[in-house]
């Protein structure tokens, strides 16, 4: 007997179902395609798909049954711009790779995996300590539980996780083993239930056990710049430089807490990594004590020494990349800026990282541009002759302005090979020096005949030094 | 202030407090403007290296300090070596600042979410070693903060310019406040030269030298830095002639 254990949008559309005979199934549509399924290759893929975002997101991933990730997202989720953005872009990496994906953000793994599979929605954020509303409504294939508990339980009348949570305990443990009620304290977090990451035998590992629990600050950063060293020097044997560090931290009340030092450019020098590690000791919070740090090198890049020729003439300029490291490990953006060969000011400008290569060009503009530029330019009111004449006077954030004297107009043509709209738009530049000598760009959108071309309403875009 | 520069008495006096003050301390390292009127009333001759500068903006610039970041770019643009440039706020649009002479490869920004970690930022960026200067967008500068990035500044020889700008314009008055910085500035856009004809002249700045270590203030009218960074003096700057019709040109 064959059964369909995946069916893709359109087979859903005409009726096919998940579980269904695969003769059934052959019998409704006519030149069915059937791929045979390959739960190893599945389970191969998954775990790729972990260990990219272990890189990626989190220092602690794991396969979470066969359709499934879990990601411990405590502390890693305002790199990516809070919990909110971090699962939509993750759901959206996801699609752009050819995967349908669901993620829900909860205060434990049980909630968290209930509503990634249950709920219709592509990402949900249940904000902290209210797990209890969100799954009360959740049917109790949601708890994680054998096939036959399930059936026993709807047998007696129980649907729902509010109806089998309100259940007395005793009973039900007798019934069925501890197990609903296992996993009912871990959904609502009563219990702990740690996530084991995942590990590859390519993973750079090393811990360190304490007989007697560590906590002050000082000797947590001697231990931790001794596994810096075990660490580099096992980097150093494979010809590798570490790229993601993560530092996990048992407690002795059996928590776990993690670090991680993420760098710009492979590394394995232990001054470097022991200092971005120690930057942060401080978010630590020891408990009764430290019974066992791990390091591991999550992410790695061959690292090869090389030979730099130097010159004895040129001023050397210092490798600025331990700094971009420190700075980026505490959450500032680092980024420098490169020209792209566009005349609206806004596009003319892009981010590049910190690390990149020179550029070697700046921008080939030779007309003067303003120190600040408006992310929104700002409406003015304006006394103008049209079409080609700059503001005798305008009026900027409630004050107004004489010009004394302006240059302009600069053209500056829309681009419509970025956006259709933008076919026929114009916009006029204007630089005018008021009678304080403070000098503004302002532009009028419209060359000023045409209404085709815009509004032919008046902006400040920036302001000149 | 020539006179005090060329008196032996002071200068050996000066020489001998310098020793009390940091007898490890290596050689001071300037950078000159490049005009001899500014650099005489820099001790030196110049912008210290490893001394920490502040430079503010005057009237509308309190606010978004264009002309200020334009005179500290100038000043980057001279140095040698990378810029570490720490901001709040990411309204700096560059290619205003490579017509300055500071090439973009040159300079990488850090943005914060909040003012003390600018200043973290900052902090870490002058003890690093290796950075030619740190400019940090800033609005307050307290005694103790001010003290700690000259420290690291004093360090590592690296030059420090906070750029402060305010949210209001009358919170500008902050700009009293004492703070341990080496210099400071207040950079004010004074009327463009007047072209022969229509359009908008070479811009010109009033450069206040607000206070000066071993210094005494002094005040220039500079023309913006040119492709290379290179302020230069006004010719009306001697005769002060000019400075009573600007006073009354702002009270009115």
């Amino acid at each position: 007997m064959r059964w369909i254990s995946a069916a893709d949008p359109v087979a859903l559309k005409l009726g096919l179902r998940i579980g269904m005979a695969a003769s059934k199934a052959q019998a409704m549509v006519a030149d069915l395609l059937m791929v045979d399924a390959s739960p190893a290759e599945d389970a191969a893929a998954l775990e790729r798909l972990a260990l990219w975002a272990l890189r990626q997101y989190s220092p602690v991933v794991a396969v979470d049954g066969a359709d499934g990730l879990v990601i411990d997202t405590e502390g890693a989720d305002h790199l990516h711009g809070g919990e909110a953005l971090l699962v939509s872009g993750l759901v959206n990496m996801l699609r752009g790779r050819g995967l349908t994906a669901r993620a829900a953000v909860a205060d434990t793994w049980g909630a968290a995996h209930a509503l990634a599979r249950l709920l219709a929605a592509e990402t949900t954020v249940v904000p902290v300590d209210n797990v209890t509303k969100a799954v009360i409504d959740l049917p109790i294939v949601a708890l994680r539980l054998p096939t036959e508990t399930v059936q026993g339980l709807r047998v007696l009348g129980i649907d729902t996780v509010g109806q089998l949570s309100a259940m007395p305990r005793a009973p039900l443990t007798l019934r069925f083993g501890p197990e609903p009620g296992r996993r009912l304290d871990q959904m609502f977090g009563r219990v702990a239930e740690p996530i084991e990451p995942i590990r590859t035998p390519e993973l750079v590992e090393v811990a360190k056990n304490f007989a007697e629990p560590i906590g002050a600050p000082e000797t947590i950063a001697k231990y931790v710049r001794r596994l810096v060293a075990q660490l580099s020097a096992r980097l150093a044997e494979d010809g590798l430089g570490a790229r993601r560090c993560d530092l996990f931290i048992h407690r002795v009340d059996n928590t776990r807490q993690h670090l991680r030092a993420g760098l710009a450019k492979p590394v394995r020098d232990p001054a470097r990594l022991s200092k971005l590690l120690c930057d942060r000791i401080e978010t630590i919070d020891p408990g009764f004590g430290i019974e066992k740090l791990v390091l591991v090198a999550v992410f790695a890049e061959p690292l090869e020494e090389r030979q730099v020729a130097s010159s004895l003439i040129e001023e050397e300029v210092a490798d600025i990349t331990p700094l971009v490291d420190i700075l980026g490990n505490r959450g500032h953006r680092l980024f420098r800026v490169a020209p792209v060969a566009s005349d609206v000011p806004e596009r003319s400008i892009r981010r590049i990282a910190a690390t990149a290569p020179d550029i070697g060009e700046a921008w080939a503009v030779k007309w003067p541009r303003p120190t600040r530029l408006f992310a929104n330019p700002e409406r003015i009111e304006v006394i103008a002759l049209l079409p080609d004449q700059p503001p005798a006077v305008f009026t900027w954030r409630g004050k107004r302005r004489r010009v004394v004297c302006a240059d302009g107009p600069e053209r500056i043509f829309g681009e419509w090979w970025h956006r259709p709209r933008e076919f026929q738009a114009v916009r006029d530049y204007f630089v005018v020096e008021d009678e304080l000598g403070e000098r503004y760009w302002v532009y009028r959108a419209g060359d000023g005949i045409d209404p085709e071309t815009g509004s032919h309403l008046w902006f400040v875009h920036g302001v000149f030094g | 202030m020539a006179n005090h520069a060329l008196n032996p008495v002071l200068a050996e006096l000066r020489e001998r407090i310098e020793q009390l003050e940091g007898g490890s301390q290596r050689a001071r390292q300037v950078l000159p403007f490049g005009v001899a009127e500014v650099d005489r009333a820099l001790p030196g001759g110049g912008l210290a290296f490893g001394a920490l500068h502040e430079v503010a903006g005057g009237g509308g610039g309190t606010v978004d300090g264009a002309a200020a970041a334009l005179f500290v770019a100038g000043i980057a643009a001279r140095s040698r070596g990378k810029v570490l440039w720490c901001m709040t706020r990411p309204d700096l649009f560059f290619p205003a600042v490579a017509q300055a002479g500071l090439h973009p490869d040159r300079v990488v920004f850090c943005e914060s979410d909040r003012e003390e970690e600018a200043l973290s930022a900052m902090e870490e960026g002058l003890s690093f070693g290796g950075l030619a200067a740190v400019v940090g967008e800033l609005v307050r500068l307290p005694m103790t903060a001010s003290r700690r990035l000259q420290l690291a500044a004093e360090k590592t020889g690296a030059m420090g310019i906070v750029l402060r700008r305010w949210r209001r314009q009358n919170e500008a008055s902050d700009y009293g406040q004492p703070t341990a910085s080496t210099t400071r500035w207040r950079i004010s856009t004074l009327p463009s030269e007047r072209l022969p004809v229509a359009g908008v002249g070479r811009a010109r700045w009033l450069a206040e030298l607000m206070r000066v270590k071993a210094g005494e203030c002094a005040e220039f009218e500079i023309g913006a830095p040119d492709g290379k960074g290179r302020i230069d003096l006004l010719p009306t700057a001697r005769d002060g002639a000019d400075q009573t019709a600007r006073w009354r040109s702002l009270a009115g």
